[in-house]
């Protein structure tokens, strides 16, 4: 699915440096210990700000939930409509999400629990943009 | 006169604040509400300025308030619904020049400020305090509530409006470019539409107790025929359709499992009440319905979607706010009026708030018995969202008028109207209020 390009601001260019480089990495608070995502300017726990970095994860998570996109707003993906939308729980900590188009799994047929990990596939720019492919049932 | 944002303070977010310090001491009077309309026509006089002062005129009206005795105005700054004007639009200068103008000239076209309203409602001669209730009118109702409670303001409007343009919902503006800047792209590159959270927690809510989008059809059903009995309504002036299980179920999925009558379609419209001190509104035209609390939730989901348990744990929560500040138990309402658009979280704000005693799973089994406004478990009698309209005003508006006892054809007759609750919008981050026919 052809997704829109991504022209990388202050706040998240090193997520789509990473990205490039094919490595998926969440921003981390080192004073709290706690990864976030969507990234932010501050921790959203730390009462100070924290201490934000990017730390590289592993790549690995489950299918947390999905629903199936029939009416997508963005003009680029709709000529692929319906299509599943999934959320994946990181391994590294379930309580971080990220989307996923669950390239190759049937629409609607997701298996919802199964492990999965990332890959990354080109946005209409040229960015590098992280997906997520099953790798068991 | 520059209009401040409601500060943190005024809100009651916590947990333990115990009974709210104006119980009984603050109430709704005046209802007032414009005619709605799918789209604006581009003419002056149904621009969402225009529509918004001809609500406060109504709700001034209603009360039987004369206009110089109003002193607060408490305003709802953002009125799309999803629809904004595009950049290098040309402006409709017939209609900027037909109204006082600040200097934002899409001000009352586009978005709504104090400032616009005062210097088109020149009747308006006394107001000294105005606010601004981000979001929704369920946020300006705690507001208005805690400002007249604080003595801030004695007698005081509060208006929500919406504007709906040409053009499809959200399609637009970044989401018909090629790219989107990194922020924004982290969480809309994939395209979901604005009900899809809520169809996940739907769908989540589904697989853990064992339920089906189909129990969701005599919600449906209930939900627009209170509306088509809500002469305020879009459907009702409208489109008077009843949506029958067969409707409702071979309707088109957006985000399935959430379908199209389970996103509320938007609409111009404009909704105001008038509020005052208890000792104030004896003296007013209508009936007074008595606040006896507000409550608010701010939390924030951990990461991109709420779960399931981030979803129950904030609704309970919000249910045991609601009851503490108000001094009540679920036993003591007659009826709930909790928001409803999109209609796969209503089910979430039942089951926080433990009404009826339902318990988390509950609610959709809650759905097949009677749950009409001529039962004894009235559920959304004002038809919410689903039965009029996006405008997360009618369940306010109900709430009221049910309590005044002049709620027309959707009055309750299987309860005694004495306590409701309404508010919204999200089971994560919403803003709530208690009404009661007694102060006490």
């Amino acid at each position: 699915m052809a997704k829109q390009g991504v022209e990388p601001d202050e706040l998240t260019q090193p997520f789509w440096d990473a990205a490039n480089e094919q490595r998926l990495v969440i921003q981390n608070c080192v004073d709290c210990d706690r990864l976030q995502h969507p990234p932010s300017a501050t921790c959203r726990d730390c009462d100070d700000g924290g201490n934000l970095e990017w730390k590289q994860v592993s790549g690995r998570g489950r299918i947390y939930n999905y629903g199936v996109v029939h009416d997508c707003p963005v003009r680029l993906l709709q000529e692929d409509q319906p299509f599943n939308l999934a959320v994946i729980m990181l391994d590294d900590d379930p309580g971080v999400q990220m989307y996923s188009h669950l390239p190759g799994v049937p629409v609607d047929d997701v298996p919802v629990g199964a492990a999965v990990e990332v890959m990354f596939e080109p946005s209409a720019n040229g960015q590098l943009v992280p997906e997520w492919r099953v790798i068991d049932g | 006169m520059t209009t401040p944002t409601a500060p943190d303070a005024m809100y009651r977010n916590d947990e333990g604040l115990g009974i709210w310090e104006h119980r009984g001491k603050v109430a709704a009077v005046g209802v007032g509400h414009a005619p709605t309309a799918r789209r604006w026509d581009g003419r002056p006089e149904t621009c969402v300025g225009a529509i918004t002062i001809d609500a406060l005129r109504k709700a001034i009206a209603d009360a039987g308030v004369a206009p110089d005795q109003i002193d607060g105005l408490v305003v709802v700054p953002v009125t799309t619904t999803g629809a904004f004007w595009e950049a290098g639009k040309s402006l409709p200068m017939d209609v900027i020049q037909s109204f006082n103008q600040t200097d934002d000239p899409l001000d009352g076209i586009a978005k709504l400020s104090a400032e616009w309203l005062l210097a088109n409602m020149p009747e308006l001669t006394n107001v000294q305090f105005t606010m601004y209730g981000p979001g929704c009118m369920s946020n300006a109702l705690n507001v208005t509530a805690q400002a007249v409670g604080d003595g801030l303001t004695h007698t005081c409007l509060v208006v929500k409006s919406w504007h709906n343009f040409e053009g499809r919902y959200y399609q637009g503006g970044a989401n018909a470019g090629n790219a989107l800047p990194g922020t924004p792209a982290i969480t809309q590159l994939w395209g979901g539409p604005a009900s899809y959270s809520t169809a996940l927690q739907f769908a989540e809510y589904c697989r853990k107790y064992g339920k089906h989008h189909d129990m969701m059809a005599p919600f449906m059903e209930n939900s627009r025929r209170n509306g088509l009995r809500f002469p305020e309504g879009y459907w009702a002036q409208h489109r008077p359709e009843e949506l029958g299980p067969e409707d409702y179920l071979a309707s088109r999925w957006i985000a399935k499992p959430a379908n199209l009558f389970d996103n509320d379609i938007p609409i111009m419209m404009s909704g105001a009440y008038l509020f005052s001190t208890a000792e104030r509104a004896q003296d007013m035209q209508q009936k007074p319905v008595y606040i006896l609390n507000h409550a608010s939730s701010n939390t924030r989901p951990r990461s991109l979607v709420p779960t399931l348990d981030e979803v129950e744990a904030d609704t309970a929560r919000t249910g045991r706010k609601i009851y503490e500040g108000a001094g009540i138990t679920a036993e003591d309402l007659s009826f709930e009026n909790m928001y409803d658009g999109f209609s796969l979280f209503h089910q979430f704000h039942l089951e926080g708030l433990g009404y009826r005693g339902i318990k988390f799973g509950e609610a959709l089994d809650f759905y097949q018995t009677d749950i009409s406004i001529d039962g004894p478990n009235p559920v959304s009698p004002s038809g919410g969202n689903v039965g009029s309209g996006r405008s997360r005003v009618w369940m306010h508006t109900d709430c009221i008028q049910q309590l005044q006892g002049r709620a027309g054809a959707r009055q309750v007759t299987g309860v005694k109207p004495e306590v409701g609750v309404s508010g919204g919008p999200m089971p994560l981050g919403g803003n709530y209020t208690v009404w009661s026919a007694s102060p006490d």
